[in-house]
């Protein structure tokens, strides 16, 4: 839009072409009732006392609702950040050694990262956050499609291609379930609100296991059901290509799903754990030795048959935490109880 | 010398950041100073000098810390120039939301943190607005939805910032900003610059000294609230 056209629309006209535009004026604390006039007539119509109560220059209007639209048709336009793959060059480990690797990750994939606590888990989810170009104490480089990342976006704040969950994590807004979703979805300029409110929170729910509302305040949710709705919520609603997720074992989600549905969505994840039923869930896991990755292990088949096993215990202890829940006694014959998940031959060993 | 502009609400990990950001521009041999200013008291210039970082602490008392700011900041940067400074980094607190410590032509960094909740960045004055950069902290502890839902907000406060997430506690992020402040332009003194937006007003009876309440006693630059 030319430089007249735009202070010569009515406010009205405005709001047409551009929906998003009445935050500008509201953020401002400028809200406008006559929305017959034109932009010029608005901003003209304001006093100067009024425009000082708000810490606004009369001269900076025009050019801040310029860089407003053109920053919201940014964040709403076809740009959303894709990528075909990510390269993870290697740096090196805490003591300066080389860290030979080259590692290309495509959508979809998963990866497990495992290493005793302090061997530089975090600091590789943290090169990988920051699209470390060589410039972090590891060295590392990330590629996006073959490339370093675009300086020009990286440095004005394009942070939409990682998104994290953590064990840490918490909601801190004081508000429900339905509001804290359409508020996210408002932020990324979501078409239709309620359908993407209504999907996320009943993916949220299947992951919990225990049904929450969406007028339950964020804040009062358990940890897994918190965990839960921000799995599915960075599943739906994030953008990011990227997701980086740290220790959620305890998390009391259905952890498969959860990554089953990132997945779906395409999303690259990377898994920090030391569960053995996550770890399995990726296709690999780098083993962080030292600040270093000492190697990377393919998940095998035996392995992967191995987790089906695995898994059937899991539910047997998920059935003896709800006994727990529901207050009832933990009485009854080992043997009969896991006989569904052992062969005969192995049922001796629990004698 | 370079001179750059630190301000945000108080607690929001201003002094954290700018010691993760010594770290970094350490490495590369660059001479650090800062000038914090505060209001009654501060701990954090004892911050600085355990990390080796040449600081000047000036504590506003009973005056709008702004004014008190924008009275020293020329003898600031003298100061500055004086002890061979690359950099001089000036942190102030935005204690009302309406400050406005920016100045033309010196890089202008706003701090907020995520803790303080998405209405916030609406909240914030010329502090924030007028920001070249805006560095958000505390993302480490809040759901990756609300840091995206923050992040919207500020840039749609200020649509012309770069927006640069960091970590206090850990650093990560501060070679980001420390790219930003190689593109601070030099700043050998402030004779003759403007601030980029009027400083909050103070001038009534209040102001110097009054403590009783009633109409009789406010003369000056008063504003009163339609209760009607």
């Amino acid at each position: 839009m030319t430089e007249t056209t735009l202070l010569h629309l009515t406010i009205d006209n405005l709001l047409i072409r551009h929906p998003y535009a009445n935050d500008f004026f509201s953020l401002l604390g400028l809200p406008c009732e006559a929305r017959h006039l034109t932009v010029e007539a608005f901003f003209s119509s304001l006093s100067d006392e009024r425009l000082n109560d708000l810490g606004l220059l009369r001269e900076q209007l025009e050019p801040r609702l310029r860089a407003f639209i053109s920053q919201m048709e940014d964040l709403r336009s076809e740009s959303l950040p894709t990528l075909q793959n990510v390269t993870l060059c290697g740096g090196r480990d805490k003591d300066g050694r080389p860290e030979d690797i080259r590692l290309e990750l495509h959508p979809g994939d998963v990866v497990s990262v495992v290493g005793p606590t302090g061997s530089g888990k975090s600091r590789l989810l943290a090169d990988v956050e920051c699209l470390a170009q060589g410039d972090t104490p590891s060295g590392r480089r990330l590629l996006i499609d073959g490339n370093a990342p675009d300086e020009n976006l990286w440095l004005g704040g394009e942070q939409r291609l990682v998104a994290q969950l953590s064990q840490n994590m918490n909601f801190v807004m004081d508000v429900s379930v339905r509001e804290f979703l359409s508020l996210h979805a408002e932020s990324r300029l979501v078409e239709d609100i309620d359908v993407a409110v209504g999907q996320i929170f009943s993916t949220a729910v299947l992951l919990a296991g225990e049904p929450f509302k969406l007028e339950t305040p964020v804040t009062a949710l358990s940890g897994g059901q918190s965990r839960a709705l921000m799995i599915a919520d960075v599943a739906c609603l994030s953008a990011s290509p990227i997701v980086l997720i740290d220790e959620i074992e305890n998390a009391g989600v259905d952890r498969r799903q959860a990554l089953d549905l990132l997945v779906k969505q395409e999303k690259i994840v990377l898994l920090a754990t030391h569960d053995p039923l996550l770890a399995l869930l990726g296709q690999r896991r780098l083993v962080i030795r030292n600040g270093g990755i000492a190697d990377i292990i393919e998940t095998s088949d035996s392995e992967r048959a191995l987790l089906q096993r695995l898994n059937r215990f899991d539910r047997k202890f998920a059935e003896l935490r709800d006994c727990v829940r529901q207050g009832k006694r933990l009485d009854f014959d080992l043997g009969d109880f896991l006989a569904d998940c052992l062969p005969h031959a192995e049922q001796g060993f629990l004698d | 010398m370079k001179l750059v502009t630190v301000a945000g609400p108080p607690s929001c990990g201003k002094t954290s950041v700018i010691l993760r950001l010594t770290e970094t521009l350490s490495k590369v041999g660059s001479r650090l100073g800062v000038i914090k200013f505060d209001c009654l008291s501060s701990e954090d210039e004892h911050r600085y000098n355990r990390a080796g970082i040449p600081v000047k602490l000036g504590l506003a008392g009973g005056l709008c810390p702004d004014h008190f700011f924008v009275a020293n900041i020329e003898e600031g940067v003298r100061w500055g120039q004086r002890q061979g400074f690359d950099l001089l980094v000036c942190e102030s607190a935005g204690l009302c939301n309406r400050c406005s410590p920016h100045i033309r032509g010196v890089l202008a960094v706003c701090v907020v943190d995520n803790l303080s909740g998405v209405h916030t960045p609406a909240k914030i004055g010329p502090m924030l607005k007028t920001a070249d950069v805006v560095v958000i902290t505390k993302g480490d502890v809040v759901s990756q939805a609300e840091r995206e839902v923050f992040a919207f907000r500020i840039k749609q406060v200020n649509p012309r910032a770069a927006v640069v997430p960091m970590n206090g506690l850990t650093g990560q992020g501060s070679l980001m900003l420390e790219r930003h402040l190689r593109t601070a332009p030099e700043t050998p003194d402030l004779e003759g610059v403007r601030l980029r937006f009027s400083m909050p007003a103070a001038l009534c009876s209040y102001c110097l000294g009054e403590t009783r309440i009633g109409p009789d006693c406010q003369i000056g630059n008063i504003k009163t609230m339609d209760f009607s």
